[in-house]
C-alpha cells in the first residue's frame, strides 16, 4: 500500500530509486497506480506512458522522520507505538479504546488526525500486530476501522506470510493460494516442507499465537495525562493544569516511595503539533511547586516561545526516571533543609542554562596537567573513582591555579639550552625572572599513542615555577629535551600561580 | 491587636524587640592579619557584598586566588564545609580555566567547588541573585570581566540584598580592566602580586598578595597589606620582609637536624630580617 503525500490532483507522483544504473519506481501515489504504473518499473517506460509524471528521488531518512512524527501523533491515543517500515504503525490498544468511545471510534479519530497531515491512510483492527499489517495491507475490501475477523485473514493472499520469494513459489507449486488453504492443515508436515517459521507466521496471523509489539519507547513508570473539552490557548491554564497532574503523579510517586528525577511535559496542539518540555533534577523529588516552577524556568528559557496556536487539547506529564526516595525528615539544626535548598537551585539553573552549564572537579590519575582534572556536568562527579589528595602541609602550591589551554609559547631566554629560564616575554611584556624552581620533568604519555613507544612517543616537558620581579609567579615548561629530543625545544605558559 | 494588647506587659517587649535572625547580624570572619582585621572591626563580614578588583591585566589570577581564600576565610568555622558556587562566563573559563589541583593547593578542595558557566552578564547576575538566596551556599563568587552596563548601582543593590536575606556571602570579582563603579559593596579591594618569600635553593615561596581596601562602607580605608596566604590554617599572615628566606618545611631539601651538629649552620634557614 504505497502512501500518497500529494494532495495535490495536478500530477501523479512517484518516488524513484537508481537500481542497475536505471531509476525505476520505488513508491506511487494513487493516481500513478490507476494510470497502471507498477513498482519497479523503469521511469523511462512510466514517462513514456504518463507524460506528466511527477518523480521525485526516494528518501528513506525523510520517510522515517515522518513515520517517527506520524508515531508521535499517535501518543495520544496508546503510549504503545511499533513503526512497521516503510509505510505502517501498530498500535497497541489494549485498555486504551473505552477512553475515545470505544474501538471503532478510536480508529476514526486516527483516521481523521492522518487526513489532517494531508495523509491517506487505512486503519485496520486485528487480534494481533501481524493480522493488524498484513489486512491494512493487503485487503482493501475492509471498511475504514473495521475489525478484521479470522475470514477476512484467510482471505489474504499468500504474499501475507512475507516469506522469501522461493518459499513463496513453492507453496503456490503445491497448489495453495491464500492463507485460508494453509488453515487447516496440520503443523507437522507443513513444517517439514516449508519451514518451522512459515507455521509461526502463519498462527500469528490467525490468531492463533499470541504475539505482541515491541514499543519503539517503553511506557514511562507513571504517566498522567489531562484532555481539555475546548482546545486551550492559554499558557497559564496549561501550567495550571501540568499543576494538578504533577499533584496527582508525586501522590503516585509518593506511594512507591519514589521521587522523579525527570519529567516530562508534552502538550498535544489541536492541530496536530506537539511540544515537548522536560527538567531533569539532581536529587529525586516529588514536590509538584519544585517542578511546576523548574517547568516555569524551562519555559522562560525557551528560544522560540510556546505557541498555543488553536490552542491545546491534550496535556501528558510523564515521569521516566524514577529513583527510590524515602518520607523526608529535617534534621533538628536544618542540615538537610540546607542540602536540599542547594539542590533545588542547582536543578532550577540546569533548568535554566542547560545541564551543561553547571561543572564539577572530578580527578584523574595521570600526571599531565591538562588531563589531570576534568570537569564533568555536574551530577556526574559522584561516578569518580578517584578523590582529591589533601597537599603536603607547608608546601607552596606547586600546580597553578588557572591553567591556559592551550599553553601560551613565549620566547624565553636560559643561560645554557637546557637550563632555567632568566627571562620571557608572554603577552607583549617582559617578565624578568627573580627565582625559580625546577625543574619537574613529565614525560609524554606515550602508552597512549598508537605506536607507543616505538613511534613518535611526544616530547618530555620541563616545567619550572617562576616568579618575577614584579611577584608573578608562572608555570613555564620547555617543550622537548634539548638535543636530545629537539634542536629547539619551545617554551610555553602553561598557568598562572596565586 | 486586641489580643496582643492583653499579653503581659513584659512579654510583650520581649516579642516586639525579639533578636532578629542569627544572620541578620553580620557575621565577622577574621581574615587573620590583625591590622586588617582591626580596620574591618573585626574580620569580613558574611551576607554583605565584597568586590575584588584585579590590580592589572596580569593580575588576575592572584584576584581569582584572592576570592577562594576570601571564600575559604567565610566557611572555615562551618561544618561540613558548604558548596562554594563559582558563576563565571564560559569565554572566561575557556581563557584560562579554574584547574582543580591548583585550587586543592590553595586549600579549597575541588570537590567543595561548583563551577556554573554562563553565557553573557545578564544571566550571571540573575543566577548570582537567585545563588544569593540560597542560604546553604558558603559563599557565591561571581566573575565578571570589563565594565558590563548592566553591573550597576541597581544589580549591585540587589545582589546586597539577597545576601543580607540569607546570609550567603558574594565576592564580586571584576577582571580585565574593570573600574570601579558605585555599588553597594561592603568593601572593595584591589588585589596585585607581591614578591613571595623564597624558599630554599631561591624557590618562589607561598602565594603573596597586596591587598588595598579601597573602600569601606562605614569604615577606614585607603589601607594596603602585603599578605601571605596560610593554607594550612586557612587564614593569611603578614608576610615576612621580601628577600627573607624560609625553611622547606618536611626537611625535604633542608639539611637535616642530625647532620647540622653546629646550630650555625641551621639560622641561614630561618627567617633573616
Amino acid at each position: 500500500m504505497p502512501a500518497g503525500t500529494s494532495p495535490s490532483k495536478l500530477a501523479p507522483l512517484v518516488f524513484t530509486v537508481k537500481e542497475r544504473g536505471a531509476f525505476r519506481l520505488h513508491a506511487l501515489d494513487a493516481d500513478a497506480l490507476a494510470a497502471g504504473l507498477t513498482p519497479g518499473m523503469p521511469l523511462a517506460d512510466a514517462r513514456a506512458r504518463v507524460p506528466t509524471l511527477h518523480a521525485r528521488p526516494h528518501d528513506p531518512a525523510g520517510e522515517t522522520r515522518l513515520l517517527e512524527r506520524l508515531a508521535d501523533l499517535c501518543d495520544r491515543f496508546t503510549p504503545m507505538i511499533e513503526i512497521a517500515p516503510p509505510d505502517g504503525l501498530l498500535l497497541d490498544i489494549t485498555g486504551c479504546a473505552h477512553l475515545f468511545g470505544g474501538e471503532t471510534a478510536l480508529a476514526r479519530d486516527a483516521l481523521r488526525l492522518m487526513r489532517a497531515q494531508g495523509l491517506r491512510t487505512r486503519a485496520v483492527r486485528a487480534a494481533t500486530p501481524e493480522a493488524a499489517l498484513a489486512l491494512a495491507r493487503l485487503d482493501d475490501t475492509l471498511r475504514a476501522g473495521a475489525m478484521g475477523d479470522e475470514a477476512a485473514v484467510r482471505r489474504l493472499p499468500l504474499i501475507a506470510l512475507r516469506a522469501e520469494t522461493e518459499a513463496l513459489l513453492a507453496l503456490r507449486r503445491a497448489g495453495f493460494a491464500t492463507i485460508g488453504d494453509l488453515a487447516d492443515l496440520p503443523p507437522a508436515p507443513l513444517a517439514a516442507r516449508f519451514g518451522a517459521e512459515l507455521v509461526d507466521v502463519r498462527d500469528r496471523l490467525l490468531g492463533r499465537l499470541d504475539s505482541r509489539i515491541a514499543p519503539r519507547r517503553p511506557p514511562p513508570p507513571i504517566h498522567v495525562e489531562r484532555r481539555f473539552a475546548e482546545p486551550v490557548v492559554h499558557v497559564e491554564t496549561v501550567l495550571a493544569a501540568l499543576d494538578e497532574l504533577l499533584a496527582l503523579a508525586c501522590r503516585q510517586l509518593a506511594e512507591r516511595h519514589q521521587g522523579g528525577r525527570r519529567f516530562a511535559a508534552r502538550l498535544y496542539r489541536s492541530d496536530g503539533a506537539m511540544r515537548d518540555l522536560a527538567v531533569e533534577t539532581g536529587q529525586p523529588v516529588r514536590e509538584p511547586a519544585l517542578v511546576l516552577r523548574l517547568l516555569r524556568e524551562r519555559i522562560e528559557a525557551l528560544a522560540d516561545p510556546l505557541d498555543p496556536g488553536f490552542g491545546f487539547d491534550l496535556v501528558r506529564l510523564a515521569v521516566p526516571v524514577v529513583e527510590t526516595l524515602g518520607a523526608a525528615q529535617a534534621a533538628l539544626n536544618g542540615e538537610r533543609a540546607q542540602d536540599a535548598d542547594v539542590a533545588a537551585l542547582l536543578d532550577r539553573l540546569a533548568a535554566r542554562l542547560g545541564p551543561g552549564c553547571l561543572r564539577r572537579f572530578v580527578p584523574r590519575d595521570t600526571h599531565l596537567p591538562e588531563r589531570a582534572a576534568r570537569l564533568v556536568p555536574h551530577g556526574q562527579e559522584a561516578q569518580a573513582a578517584l578523590t582529591w589528595a589533601t597537599p603536603p602541609p607547608g608546601e607552596p602550591p606547586l600546580r597553578p591555579l588557572a591553567l591556559l589551554d592551550p599553553p601560551e609559547r613565549v620566547e624565553a631566554v636560559a643561560q645554557v639550552p637546557d637550563g632555567p629560564p632568566r627571562q620571557f616575554r608572554w603577552r607583549g611584556a617582559l617578565h624578568r625572572i627573580a627565582r625559580q624552581e625546577g625543574p619537574e620533568r613529565i614525560a609524554p604519555e606515550w602508552w597512549r599513542r598508537p605506536e607507543g613507544h616505538a613511534g613518535n612517543p611526544g616530547l618530555t616537558r620541563d616545567y619550572y615555577r617562576v616568579e618575577d620581579e614584579s611577584g608573578r609567579r608562572f608555570w613555564l615548561f620547555r617543550h622537548g629535551l634539548y638535543e636530545r629530543e629537539t634542536a629547539q625545544p619551545h617554551w610555553y605558559v602553561h598557568g598562572l600561580f596565586a | 491587636m486586641s489580643k496582643t494588647s492583653r499579653l503581659h506587659p513584659a512579654l510583650k517587649r520581649a516579642l516586639t524587640s525579639a533578636t532578629p535572625p542569627a544572620h541578620a547580624a553580620a557575621r565577622l570572619h577574621p581574615l587573620g592579619v590583625p591590622a586588617i582585621d582591626r580596620t574591618l572591626g573585626g574580620g569580613l563580614a558574611a551576607g554583605h557584598l565584597h568586590e575584588l578588583f584585579a590590580g592589572d591585566g596580569a593580575d588576575e589570577a592572584n584576584t581569582l586566588a584572592a576570592a577562594v581564600m576570601l571564600a575559604l576565610c567565610l566557611t572555615r568555622v562551618a561544618t561540613p564545609a558548604p558548596a562554594i558556587l563559582w558563576l563565571r562566563e564560559t569565554a572566561a573559563q575557556r581563557k584560562a580555566g579554574l584547574h582543580g589541583p591548583g585550587l586543592a593547593d590553595l586549600g579549597l578542595n575541588p570537590a567543595r567547588l561548583i563551577l556554573c558557566l554562563l553565557p553573557d552578564t545578564a544571566a550571571l547576575l540573575r543566577a548570582g541573585v537567585d545563588a544569593l538566596r540560597c542560604a546553604g551556599l558558603g559563599a557565591v563568587v561571581l566573575e565578571l570581566g570589563g565594565n558590563p552596563a548592566l553591573l550597576d548601582l541597581t544589580a549591585s543593590r540587589r545582589l546586597a540584598l539577597a545576601a543580607e536575606a540569607s546570609g550567603v556571602t558574594p565576592l564580586l570579582v571584576r577582571t580585565r580592566g574593570a573600574r570601579p563603579t558605585p555599588s553597594a559593596a561592603r568593601t572593595r579591594w584591589q588585589v596585585t602580586a607581591a614578591p613571595s618569600v623564597a624558599l630554599a635553593a631561591d624557590a618562589p615561596g607561598h602565594p603573596a598578595l597586596t591587598l588595598a581596601l579601597l573602600r569601606q562602607r562605614g569604615g577606614g580605608a585607603g589601607l594596603d597589606w602585603t599578605v601571605e596566604w596560610n593554607r594550612d590554617a586557612g587564614c593569611f599572615r603578614p608576610a615576612a620582609f621580601p628577600g627573607a628566606r624560609l625553611p622547606l618545611s618536611g626537611g625535604g631539601s633542608g639539611p637535616s637536624s642530625d647532620e647540622a651538629d653546629g646550630s650555625d649552620d641551621n639560622a641561614g634557614w630561618h627567617i633573616a630580617v
